[in-house]
Formats: C-alpha cells, structure tokens, sequence
C-alpha cells in the first residue's frame, strides 16, 4: 500500500539509444494514488509490460526515478520492492502441488504455517481451485495454471502494489467476471495499489476507477472512463476507446471556424493551433446527428447490431461512422449535424482545449 | 471396419534388419557361441553348456574387477554430474561469453580416447610430465605407477576432466530454454538463489541429466583405453576393470570361451544397471 510516483522514467532495451526511436518507454511521468485501482490500456508493443517491470524493479529504467510514498527505490530489488505481479504468461511451479505454489511467495518470507494455510486456503476457494490443492500444478489445463498466477500474486496482502498483466486472457468470460469483481473485493478489503493491463477495454473500464491509456512508449491520457469517451486527449485514445472508435475529420481551423471540405462550423471559442499543424476534428459517432438538416452524407451502408444501427457513410470524401437509434431513420437526402459539445479538435494528434 | 492388410510395407524394414543383423546380432551370436563351447585349438570346439558362465560367476578375479568399476563409475558420477551442473549454472546466458565457454567445453570431447590417455600418462609422469613433476617438485609423494591411490586419483581426474563439459553442455541446453518469466516469477515470489535452483532449473534440467546420467554411466562403466594407456591395469591389478581383464583373457590368455561368457554377463549387467537407473529416474514422473 503505497503512493507510487514515477519521476521522468524512459527506457531503452538497447545499449546506447541514438534516437527517440530507440525507447520502449518515451518519457512516463506519473503518479498512481496509494490504493488506486488503475487499468493500464494499450496496444500491442506500446510498452505496458515494461512499465510494469520497471515499477516492481525487474527491469531498471536508462532513466528516471521510481518513489514509494516519497521515498526513493531506483535501485532497490523486487524483493526489497515488496510488490506482487502477475504475469502475462502464466508461471507456475510444476513439480509443486497446487497449494504450495500458492504457498511459495509467503513461505519465502518465513510467514508462519498457520498464516500460510489461512491464506492459501482462502486464495484457493477464491480461484475455484479447492479440490485441486493437492494435485501437482503439472497437469493443469491452461486457465488452472492462469488462476494458479493469479493466486500467487494475491496471496501476500502486506504488498505496495499488485501489479496484473493481462491476468485473464484464457479464462472463460463468466469466470473472468466472477475473478474481476473477486479482485475488487480484495481491493476494497486491503486497498492496495492495484495496476491492471489488459487489451480488453470493457475489462479497464469495469475494473479501474482511472484508466491509464499508452501508445507508442507514452501515457497518453490518464482519466475516468467518461473523461476518456468525452474528452480523448489523443486521436489514439479516441480511437482506441469506443466502438467504432471516434471519427477524425480534416480540418482547416481559422478563429472560431472549422473547415471541413466546403462545409463550415463556428465553435465558441478559437483553439489555439499552431501554424503547420495537422488539425482534425474529432466526433463521436453518438454524437452525429443524422436528418434533413445540416452537412451531405453519402450513406453506404447499415450494420445492426441489436439496439442500435451504426451508419457507415462517407463525408467530405472521408469514411464516417453514426450510430442510430434501432428505430432512427435514414432521410432520402441524409445530412449530418456534430453535437457543438461534443467536438474535439486535435492538432498533430493532441487535443486543443479550450483553456490552451 | 474392414480394412484392407498389405504387408509389403514391411520390406521397407529389411534393410535395416541386415545393417542390424550384420553389425549387431550376428557379432554377439558369435559371442555366445564362444561362450557355451571350449576348444584346445586346431579350430576344434566341445559343447561346454554353462560352465564358464559357472567358473566366472565364481572367481574372485571377475568379482573384483566389477567392485572397481562399480566403485570408479560412482566416483566419477559423483564429481562429474554436480560439477557439470554447478559449471552451468555459471555458463554466461548471453553475450560473447557464450561461445567462448561453449568452444571451451567442447574440447576436451573431441580428444580421441587414447590420446587423452597418452596425454595424462605423460602429463602425469614424474620424470618429465608437468603435473607429475610439479607435484614431485612441490614435495609430494605422488607416483602413478607404484601407489594404487595415485593411480585412481590420475585416472578419476583424467575422467572428470575429459567428461565433465558432457554433463555441462547438456545441462547448460536445459537452462538456456527455461523462459526469462520464470526467474522474473522467482523474484516476484522472494525465492532464494537454492529455491531457484530446486523448482526451476533443476526440474527443468531433470531430463538432460537423466540422459548425462546414463551416458556417463555406461561410458565410465565400460572404460577401457584410458586406463589401458595410463596405468595399463596396475599397480598390480588395482586398475584392472572388466574390460582390461576381459582383454587380457581374450587376447592375452586367448581363452575365448570364459572370455566370452564375461562379456556376455558384462553386456548383461550394463543393461540392467541401466534400466534400473532409468526406470528410477523416470519414475518420480509418471506420478504426476
Ligand atoms: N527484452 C526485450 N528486449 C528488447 N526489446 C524488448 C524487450 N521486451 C520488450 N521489448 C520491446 O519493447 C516494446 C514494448 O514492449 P512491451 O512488452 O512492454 O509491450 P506490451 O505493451 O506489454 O505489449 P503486449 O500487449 O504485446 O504485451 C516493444 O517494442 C518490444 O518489442
Ligand atoms: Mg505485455
């Protein structure tokens, strides 16, 4: 249980990094609140694991500093770190039996045989392994062994932060939600620091109070998950959150107006944009009205998927996504209005606020 | 079902079954043949039934020479398998290290048997051998050729140095494919270096040793040219193992009969040392 702050980290796998390039980790400046639960959401290879093993000290960053509650760790080992991980593959000990696998992390540290047996016993009805806990951990089908490492990292409930990567990826879906909200169950009772990775963005949203997006080396909005649909602060995260993801339009940004093709709309402020930038305006499918009024639309196709249609069209000579209503219609002459508060715009990628 | 039998498929195997025949059955029929006969020469042979089977199983000379082979193998297993596992263990896992130890380690395997016999009975002699010489020089009593200890001594280091890279590169091909989580798991978990070593790698060398083991064994149990070399079975008999005896029956006496009873009970202890062993080993297993 600890406040977690990291200071200016940046990681190379290599020697001598020559460029930006060269880092997994571009620059990472953070805090994650003592007895926060975040989700840590992002693509494949944009360096969620490497964090995390920079946190629980398994990797030590070219650059930065790592603190625990304001006190300095950089160079103290896992073991002094005192954090629990859970990998993305799962490990598990398989000349061991199921309980002392779970047994190993405790037993490491002199716990007491009475403690152990408490916890391990309560860790194993958790997983739904009871019946398994004499059996040798070798024979286990794959979603055994994957419960097995997570057990492992929640048996021990003095650590600083459990960190999970991608605990779940082979647990059947209803399985899975009884383990997620088990987890926060556990987190409400102990109130660790809790870091969560996953690909699966309805699993962060569930499950953190602030989600954590990275892409490309970087974090690249740290928010709730309304903040992160209303107000993506990067093409990425609106992109990457939602379904489909946020449309992105071209725009030409001049004062107050915004130039889409031949169209025109007037904000109520002016976003301050640097010359040269590239500038897009980015709007929700929800928040694409479709009727009689407003801006042409070429509708090339409707998909239904149950409450809801989405309306794939093409506007300004770029593909769209609206989502309608089951019922909505689709005019014979479809014009679209952008609901005012729900535009963004982005220059080079990065949203221009208001207040910028 | 009905299914249709075609056996010509097994014609395929005839090949082998000669290459077998040639180099294997028909050598070791040989052999048993030699062992139920006698002979006074002139190429005439008497039926003998199981009497040399008899009079070796009951001398001493034979019972002795198993005594040493069972006392070196275990010797020699029991420096050469810890050894080889401990020089693993601190096998450098990357950089340029590695094909140095490896090009380092496979040396002394590709040294033909009698030479590395001809190099130790040099390298040992106190005359103009440096080891020997060294020792002599350093105060040491030691001489190969008239102390029974010196002997064996010159004769297990010359095993342990020859074998020991066998057990370190198979021991070594085990911890290279043991995933980089497992130890960052390790450490997660606060397992000590012993820990590491007693659910991790050990479990996962566990098989290569199996194969270090045998080999090891039957190799050391079946050692001939290099005592042969060095010490030429003496001082005395002290380094007489079966096969130098067995040669020096065979080819020193020329007593064809009891010399290929011996090896046929030879041939048949290897067998079922090494069965014992593996079924041993691969035991614990079949359990889980
Ligand atoms: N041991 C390593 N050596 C060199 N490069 C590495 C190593 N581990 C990761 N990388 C690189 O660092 C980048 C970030 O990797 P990382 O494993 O942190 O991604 P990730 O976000 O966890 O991806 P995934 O969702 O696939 O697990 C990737 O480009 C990867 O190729
Ligand atoms: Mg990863």
């Amino acid at each position: 249980m600890a406040r977690i702050n990291l200071e200016h980290i940046r990681h190379a796998y290599g020697e001598r990094p020559k460029s930006e390039a060269d880092y997994s980790l571009k620059e990472v400046h953070h805090e994650w609140n003592d007895g926060g639960a975040y989700a840590l959401l992002g693509p494949s290879g944009c360096g969620k694991t490497t964090l995390l093993n920079i946190i629980s000290g398994l990797l030590q960053p070219s650059e930065g500093r790592i603190l625990f509650d304001g006190r300095d760790v950089t160079q103290l080992s896992t073991q002094q770190r005192n954090i629990a991980q859970v990998f993305q593959f799962p490990v598990i000990y398989d000349t061991m039996t199921v309980y002392d696998n779970l047994a190993f992390p405790l037993r490491n540290r002199r716990v007491p045989e009475a403690d152990v047996d408490r916890r391990v016993t309560e860790i194993i009805d958790m997983i739904g392994l009871g019946g398994w806990a004499r059996k040798t951990a070798r024979g286990l089908t794959a979603d055994q062994k994957q419960k097995i490492s997570l057990g492992r990292g929640l048996v021990r409930n003095d650590v600083n932060a459990i960190l999970f990567d991608e605990p779940l990826t082979v647990i059947d879906p209803h399985m899975k939600w009884i383990l997620r909200s088990q987890l926060k169950k556990l987190h409400r009772q102990f109130g660790f620091t809790m870091v969560y990775v996953t690909h699966d963005q309805t699993e962060a949203l569930t499950f953190a109070d602030k989600v954590v997006v990275m892409y490309d080396g970087q974090i690249v909005q740290i928010g709730t998950p309304a903040e992160l649909f209303e107000r993506p602060s990067h093409t990425f995260v609106g992109y990457f959150i939602g379904s489909p993801g946020m449309n992105l339009l071209p725009a030409t940004i001049d004062g107050n107006t915004v130039a889409l093709g031949t169209d025109t709309i007037a904000l109520d402020y002016s976003p301050k944009v640097a010359s040269g930038a590239k500038t897009e305006l980015g709007i929700r499918p929800e928040f694409v009205r479709l009727g009689r009024e407003g801006m042409h639309v070429r509708v090339n196709k409707v998909e239904d998927i149950g409450r809801q249609k989405i309306v794939r069209a093409e506007f300004a000579g770029k593909p769209i996504a609206i989502v309608l209503s089951e019922d909505g219609e689709i005019p014979a002459d479809p014009r679209v209005t952008f609901d005012p508060s729900a535009i963004n715009i982005y220059a080079d990628s990065w949203r221009v606020g208001r207040e910028a | 079902m009905d299914r249709t039998w075609n056996n010509k498929a097994w014609f395929m195997v005839l090949p082998v079954l000669l290459l077998v025949a040639f180099s294997a059955v028909i050598p070791l029929m040989t052999v048993v043949n030699y062992s139920v006969q006698d002979t006074f020469g002139n190429n005439q042979f008497f039926w003998a039934g199981t009497d040399w089977f008899v009079k070796i199983l009951h001398s001493d000379r034979f019972w002795q020479a198993l005594g040493r082979n069972l006392l070196f193998s275990a010797i020699i297993l029991s420096i050469e398998i810890p050894l080889g596992i401990l020089i693993a263990l601190n096998m450098p896992k990357k950089g340029i290290g590695v094909p140095v130890c490896l090009v380092l380690m496979a040396l002394p395997l590709l040294i033909p048997w009698n030479v590395v016999g001809t190099i130790w009975q040099v390298f040992g002699r106190v005359d103009i051998g440096l080891l020997g010489f060294t020792l002599k020089a350093l105060g040491f009593d030691y001489n190969y050729v008239n102390d029974v200890f010196d002997a064996w001594l010159t004769l297990i280091v010359m095993d342990v140095w020859h074998w020991t890279s066998l057990v370190v590169l198979l021991c070594y091909a085990g911890l290279v494919s043991i995933p980089e989580a497992y130890y960052q798991a390790a450490k997660i978990d606060g397992a000590s270096r012993w820990a590491v070593f007693r659910y991790i790698q050990l479990p996962k060398m566990k098989r290569v040793l199996l194969i270090a083991f045998l080999l090891r064994f039957m190799d050391s149990f079946m050692i001939y040219t290099e005592p042969f070399v060095v010490t030429g079975g003496g001082p005395g008999n002290s380094t007489t193992f079966l096969s130098i005896d067995l040669v020096k029956m065979a080819i020193g006496q020329f007593d064809l009969g009891p010399a290929a009873a011996m090896s046929l009970i030879y041939f048949l202890i290897i067998l079922l040392l090494s069965w014992i062993f593996y079924t041993v080993m691969t035991s614990s297993d079949e359990q889980a």
